[in-house]
């Protein structure tokens, strides 16, 4: 056991270059997620069967093909197709993390729209707003509320996924995990456990900080969250979006 | 459609479908596990004292806030040479992939259990049914029937994560594409167009499926 | 060219003297069920009408049409001489509005809800000056300026800050007639106000409206079961029945010598009721 510590400090440098890698995944890949859950949502609301149309065939098939095979595709058959290479295989790890986790955030947008009572909607009528008003001053600051825990439990998701990116030899920190046991298998064991823990360090400071912000969002809305229950995890009952 | 070679797209189906085959049996039988083992989570946690329930309550939070990915090497790599035993790459994958998503199952059976009524419970206490009657005839009947489409929405869950497991070199379906592209350094398009058509296939009529029973079964 | 401006010259005049809301023929149905059957009447510039009738008989309905939070299903609905349910297409004839025809029209026209609905995402002052700001295109200082004397107005200038859960329901709607009333509309269609009140509550908004009706010159359309509130504020009354107009006149008139007998009938449901 005493060669554990001695490895540990040696495993750890490498162990935090791959994190940088992971945050970068998961930071990028939530953001181009985020953008397109509120797209692809706000388009299946849409009063034209051709934009729900589409929105539901994209959502549909990214929800519908594994994340790997998407991830397989974006890095090896997309520069094919579209004679068009992006310079670093993480590019194409984020989009791929986007897209899919932006079909099914695009689910939440949904729901929580949904969730905003009709009355909130004829009263913007009332007062005249455009359509883009009612959702940008009314109807997404409420709906945001609702939508805060369940983007939580796939901000997480997506955290856990972004470590596919090792089967397309992207060198995030399981990657590195790896190889440090490829380059001496002894240390295998303190690089893996290392890796799972910083995994987990990783999804509960999110899972923290997007309770934070969901009873930050509840406050405002007067509907404030006791605190014993937001320091608990978000409790999801599905598995990897994957 | 100079990038598309029928000829290795012909070649690369029953290759495929080989693989395919592996990743059927690691989603059935990784389901299987992670179906039972869950029940077992979740009835511990209902039942068993604080001091059982809340060390179990952190593993099983550690082990949803960690990829199976990295649970596959810690498995594969760690846990699986002080075994003793042989066991062969295929195995561990399905046991990781089976108690990862026993974790999330756990959290549905959970709240099926909770969302019995509580006048069943009260019924069941009046007629003086022993205990395992009483979950078994009575309780988790009616919750299992509430919550199997999110139970089932686990298991299209665990069956797109199953080509992770090519990462400890099990040759299911995407670990066949991959190596039939890496020794010809090329039909990338075609190998991985059609892992992902077969997917599809495969997963979203089940899915529009659960969403029928979700439907059917009022919530 | 002479008869053109002629013709020009006699709609303005009738737009100046004419009604300033008329139904024509106005048919609303839900699938099969038909709430407003051929409706026709209108109201003058500056007059006060209350609705009744029993629920169902289509009173809420007609200010859902008139707000625009309904379409109508056949006749033309007239608001200030322009349609408000149609618009003119470059043939003269009257189509369904679209988006850009509606804000157009819905400038003149304010509502207050059963339920208040105020933004929970906003406090007091923010409710009133958002769409003030963002729709009529007021400065942020102008808007809270007029905020605050219409806060004044309904008796609420400590409450600015405040966050709408935090308010009685009583004030929770002053709020929301200031904030239909900073958007400054023609005309101002209240729909149960008072209903979802506790029953102590219900004087103050009363007494709101009360001054709001006796200090402007807004049309106002009134849906309400309070009659002592209608007699205060109305110069007539519409009572309703399956759709249809079935009695109108003064509010003296129709509550103490109601002729027909469901209006009677009515009214004294409505008294015991009470």
């Amino acid at each position: 056991m005493g060669d554990f510590f001695t490895t540990f400090a040696d495993a750890l440098p490498q162990l935090l270059s791959g994190i940088r890698i992971t945050l970068i995944l998961t930071a990028s890949g939530a953001v181009l997620a985020l953008v397109l859950s509120f797209l692809f949502g706000l388009m299946s609301r849409s009063r034209s069967i051709m934009v729900r149309g589409t929105s539901r065939v994209i959502v549909e098939f990214f929800r519908g093909t594994s994340l790997v095979v998407q991830l397989f595709w974006f890095v090896y058959a997309m520069p094919i197709v579209t004679g068009f290479q992006l310079d670093d295989p993480v590019y194409a790890g984020i989009i791929a993390l986007g897209l899919n986790y932006g079909a099914y955030g695009a689910e939440v947008v949904r729901g929580g729209l949904n969730a905003v009572p009709q009355a909130q909607w004829e009263a913007t009528i009332a007062l005249n707003m455009t359509p883009l008003q009612r959702l940008r001053l009314v109807i997404v600051p409420q709906a945001m509320a609702e939508m805060i825990p369940p983007f939580g439990n796939l901000l997480i998701q997506l955290l856990k996924a972004s470590s596919l990116v090792v089967l397309v030899g992207i060198a995030d920190l399981s990657f590195e995990a790896e190889k440090i046991r490829l380059t001496n298998a002894t240390e295998a064991t303190a690089a893996f456990s290392i890796s799972l823990v910083l995994y987990f360090v990783l999804a509960w400071l999110l899972n923290t900080g997007m309770r934070a912000w969901e009873g930050h969002a509840k406050a405002k809305l007067g509907r404030p969250v006791p605190r014993k229950r937001l320091l608990q995890p978000v409790r999801a009952d599905q598995g990897g979006a994957v | 459609m100079s990038w598309w070679n029928n000829q290795a797209a012909l070649e690369l189906f029953p290759l495929l479908l080989e693989g395919f085959r592996i990743t059927l049996l690691a989603t059935l039988l990784g389901s299987l596990l992670a179906l039972t083992l869950g029940l077992v989570f979740a009835f511990i946690d209902r039942t068993a004292p604080e001091y059982i329930r809340r060390p179990l309550g952190w593993v099983l939070q550690f082990i949803r806030f960690t990829p199976p990915i990295a649970q596959l090497f810690f498995a594969y790599y760690v846990i699986r040479p002080n075994l003793g035993i042989g066991v062969d790459a295929l195995t561990v994958g399905i046991v990781v992939l089976g108690v990862h998503y026993a974790t999330y199952n756990a959290e549905i059976y959970r709240a099926g259990i909770e969302g019995v009524p509580k006048g069943q419970w009260e019924a069941v206490t009046a007629l003086s049914l022993p205990q395992g009657r009483a979950w078994f005839g009575v309780i988790l009947p009616q919750a299992i029937r509430r919550v199997l489409p999110s139970l089932g929405n686990n298991v299209i869950i665990l069956f797109k994560e199953v080509p992770v497991l090519s990462a400890i070199a099990v040759t299911e379906m995407v670990r066949v594409g991959k190596e039939y592209t890496s020794d010809h350094f090329a039909f990338y398009i075609e190998a991985f167009t059609i892992a992902g058509l077969i997917y599809l296939v495969a997963s979203y009529p089940t899915s529009l499926l659960m969403r029928k029973l979700e439907v059917r079964l009022g919530n | 060219m002479a008869t053109d401006t002629t013709a020009a010259q006699v709609e303005t005049d009738t737009q100046a003297l004419g009604p300033v809301v008329n139904f024509d023929k106005v048919v609303k149905r839900y699938g099969e069920l038909t709430v407003l059957d051929e409706l026709d009447f209108s109201v003058k510039p500056g007059e006060r009408v209350t609705l009744i009738g029993p629920s169902g008989s289509g009173k809420t309905t007609i200010l859902r049409l008139l707000m625009t939070l309904e379409k109508v299903t056949d006749g033309v609905i007239w608001v200030e001489g322009e349609p408000l349910s149609h618009m003119r297409d470059s043939g003269g004839e009257l189509v369904p509005a679209n988006e850009a025809y509606l804000r157009q029209m819905r400038k003149r026209i304010g509502m207050v809800f059963q339920q208040f609905n105020l933004f929970p995402n906003m406090n007091v002052l923010r409710n009133i000056t958002e769409a003030p700001v963002h729709v009529l295109g007021l400065s942020k200082d102008e808007a809270a300026v007029r905020a605050r004397e219409l806060l004044e107005l309904v008796g609420l200038s400590d409450k600015e800050n405040a966050h709408p859960s935090k308010l009685s329901g009583g004030q929770q709607q002053r709020v929301a007639i200031a904030r239909a009333l900073a958007m400054r509309p023609d005309i101002l269609l209240l729909d149960e106000v008072t209903s979802a009140l506790d029953p102590e509550l219900v004087a103050d908004v009363q007494n709101v409206l009360r001054d709001i009706a006796s200090s402007t010159d807004i049309t106002m359309l009134i849906v309400t079961h309070e009659m002592h509130f209608a007699r205060d504020v109305s110069q007539r009354v519409l009572m309703f029945d399956k759709g249809k107009i079935i009695e109108e006149g003064t509010p003296e008139r129709l509550f103490s010598e109601p002729r027909e007998e469901r209006t009677q009938k009515f009214l004294r449901a409505v008294l015991e009721g009470r």
